[in-house]
């Protein structure tokens, strides 16, 4: 186990996981200055924000024409009834596992550098899950009557299949949502603690007239979020024991989720989905197209609120390590799926494998190799890694290749199943684009508000590895 | 015990203040070697070795979890038992009412979904959470306490309680600062 448990930075302790010359207090503050010091948020935050705030509105705008009107405008139909919105659906999952591998299984196999991505990370997959649960809901058609997909006694008398994946797909996006949002509380609640001490003893700082009502607000705001936190010993030795059971529930949850998106397509028997290797290959695809976006975010975000001390080249360098392994993975499944056509020397299979590479979409499975295994080669080097502006691009063009993927996935084996006769064509229409982006707008408008009220970086975690990461003489020459 | 309460009633305890980790672990452990027991330490991030000094063993968590993982599977394949195969069986291709392996996907994530919450909630409630309000928070610069002071507060129900002399042995435990807590935020503030 020696492997497993060595630390990333033990391998390199050139690059830190904290820059010198912090302490308990400055740790503290450099986060925490971001939520309640600055009066005007920076232009970056402004510009997310706006943009975030547009496309919402092209969101609400979609949904709405789309509960006027119906599926209709999309550009599905019989044979490709799976278009965008599943598309989108498992690749906003996706994206939104790389939040609990770095919350959880880092923090199981004592990865400390996830410390400081770890919160927003966890951001990242509740925003990303909710922008995932929006497309099977509207592509039921009448989401008024999604609960037919509860198992809730009701008039009709009958209950859900749950035999069909689509339906352990229900269950396991809901439980997972919780879950996440769960571990995300707990994790917050020492920093919630924090922000209410904070704003108090600013209040209380104050001469009277300069009693500022914000600060009195916040007190009061995150007093009751922090629900009355007061470090105990006793509350943090419980509170240790449950971050780890969640970080070890989590972790079967993250890989059982995906697994169960994949069982949506491995476990029908159409070409190009009924394949064995669907599970780890969309694991692994998930993690690679989430390390992305969180590189795609953190990158200009270190930069905007000075956060490099805390964020260090170190982290940016493991998370393009742990994206190109995750790429290999997937290139790997790539190469399974086309042995899998040839081997099986089944007729459709083959034809599907044919089509897909020389069909009429082959632009799009092209691309998707260029995205996905060609460009993420870059990887191989240091110099690569350490660009941050080369490996921004590099992890927009992972985003790229994934939502490509699933794109081949559900449409490529969709339009020419087995009846020629029975054949068709499928493009996303304007509605569909309107959608997609849209849920950008949702996903940018949750972030912004997360990064300017809540500490985007887990501080006393931080707090604790500084501890940990201090040099110790003292401890044996004064407490005893 | 009562003879200590009756001395102060406003008096919750004696709290005192350690520039760092260490300090507050060896003072923690120095006063439970003194046979005090009610008694508390407070910190920003969990501090290792604090647990054994304290003598803080189970935490009462992992059972609750447990039980709430074993109550959630039972309660998904219960669910899925009673409406597949008890309230509306459906004959499809003559295959069996009870496809168990057909229902475990859904047994675990109900199992995994309950467990995590009884992690969760079960720890807020077994620390006494929501409190907004404890007599801790009247002590003098406790704010820190989220930032980066260390306190350790004796508290008085402790049987061996006595202000003077716990004074003292905060006092001999290379505390920053040394105060009274009391119960009411007014009466600490005058």
């Amino acid at each position: 186990m020696a492997t497993v448990t060595r630390r990333l930075d033990d391998i390199s302790p050139k690059e830190p996981v904290i820059a010198p010359g912090q302490t308990y207090g400055s740790i503290t503050d450099l986060v925490n200055d971001v939520v309640d010091q600055t009066e005007r948020p920076p232009r970056f935050w402004l510009a997310v924000f706006g943009i975030g705030s547009l496309l919402l509105m092209l969101l609400l705008n979609a949904v709405g024409y789309l509960l006027i009107r119906g599926p209709g405008i999309w550009g599905i139909n019989i044979p490709v009834a799976w278009g965008f919105a599943i598309i989108n659906f498992v690749w906003w999952v996706g994206i939104g596992h790389a939040g609990t591998l770095i919350s959880a299984i880092l923090l199981l196999l004592r990865q400390e550098w996830r410390t400081s991505i770890n919160r927003f990370a966890e951001a990242m997959t509740l925003f990303a899950l909710m922008c995932a649960g929006m497309f099977p809901l509207l592509h039921v058609g009448r989401p008024w009557v999604v609960f037919f997909m509860f198992p809730i006694p009701s008039t009709t008398g009958m209950w859900p299949q749950f035999r069909s994946p689509l339906m352990w797909d229900v269950f396991a996006i809901n439980s997972y949502m919780l879950v996440s949002a769960v571990f995300w509380y707990v994790g917050l609640l020492p920093d919630l603690a924090t922000l209410r001490d904070r704003a108090w003893r600013r209040w209380n700082d104050a001469p009277p007239p300069e009693r500022k009502l914000a600060d009195r607000i916040r007190q009061i705001a995150y007093g009751m979020a922090a629900i009355g936190w007061r470090g105990s010993a006793r509350h943090w030795h419980r509170y240790e024991m449950t971050y780890l059971l969640l970080a070890g529930l989590a972790t079967p949850l993250v890989v059982s989720v995906h697994t169960i998106v994949s069982f949506d397509f491995a476990v029908s028997v159409l070409p190009g989905w009924h394949a064995t290797v669907f599970p780890p290959y969309f694991v692994a695809g998930a993690i690679y197209c989430g390390f992305a976006m969180v590189l795609v975010l953190m990158i200009p975000i270190r930069k905007v609120y000075r956060l490099e001390g805390l964020v260090t080249m170190n982290h940016i360098e493991n998370m393009a390590k742990v994206m190109l392994v995750a790429g290999l993975i997937v290139f790997y499944g790539y190469l399974m799926e086309l042995f899998f056509a040839w081997y099986s020397g089944n007729t459709y299979e083959r034809f599907m494998m044919q089509n897909r590479l020389t069909g009429p979409y082959w632009p799009a499975y092209w691309a998707l190799i260029l995205c996905n295994v060609l460009i993420p080669q870059l990887l191989w080097l240091k110099r690569v890694r350490t660009n941050l502006v080369v490996l921004f691009i590099v992890a927009i063009f992972v985003n790229i290749g994934m939502w490509l993927e699933r794109y081949v996935i559900v449409v490529v084996s969709l339009h020419r199943d087995f009846l020629p006769t029975s054949w068709g064509a499928y493009h996303g229409t304007f509605w569909d684009w309107a959608l997609y982006l849209g849920t950008f707008g949702l996903f940018l408008v949750n972030m912004a508000l997360f990064l300017r009220f809540l500490p985007m970086i887990n501080v006393f975690e931080m707090k604790h590895l500084l501890h940990s990461k201090m040099p110790q003489p003292a401890k044996g020459e004064e407490s005893r | 015990m009562t003879a200590a309460v009756e001395t102060s009633p406003r008096v919750y305890g004696v709290i005192a203040e350690y520039d760092d980790p260490e300090h507050l672990v060896a003072a923690a452990r120095a006063a439970h070697e003194a046979g005090y027991r009610k008694l508390d330490a407070y910190s920003p991030f969990p501090v290792h070795g604090l647990s054994e000094a304290l003598d803080l063993r189970r935490t009462g968590v992992p059972s609750i979890v447990l039980i709430g993982g074993l109550v959630g599977a039972a309660a998904g394949f219960g669910l899925q038992h009673f409406t597949a195969v008890i309230n509306y069986p459906l004959n499809i291709g003559g295959r069996a009412d009870l496809s168990w392996p057909a229902f475990i996907p859904i047994t675990f994530e109900i199992a995994i979904l309950c467990a995590g919450f009884a992690a969760a909630f079960g720890m807020i409630l077994l620390n006494g959470l929501p409190r907004p309000h404890h007599p801790v928070f009247n002590a003098d610069g406790f704010d820190r306490v989220t930032r980066d002071g260390f306190f350790l507060c004796i508290e008085a129900e402790d049987p061996k309680f006595d202000p003077e002399s716990v004074h003292a042995f905060l006092q001999s435990t290379d505390a920053k600062s040394v105060s009274t807590v009391e119960h009411s935020y007014d009466v600490a503030q005058s």
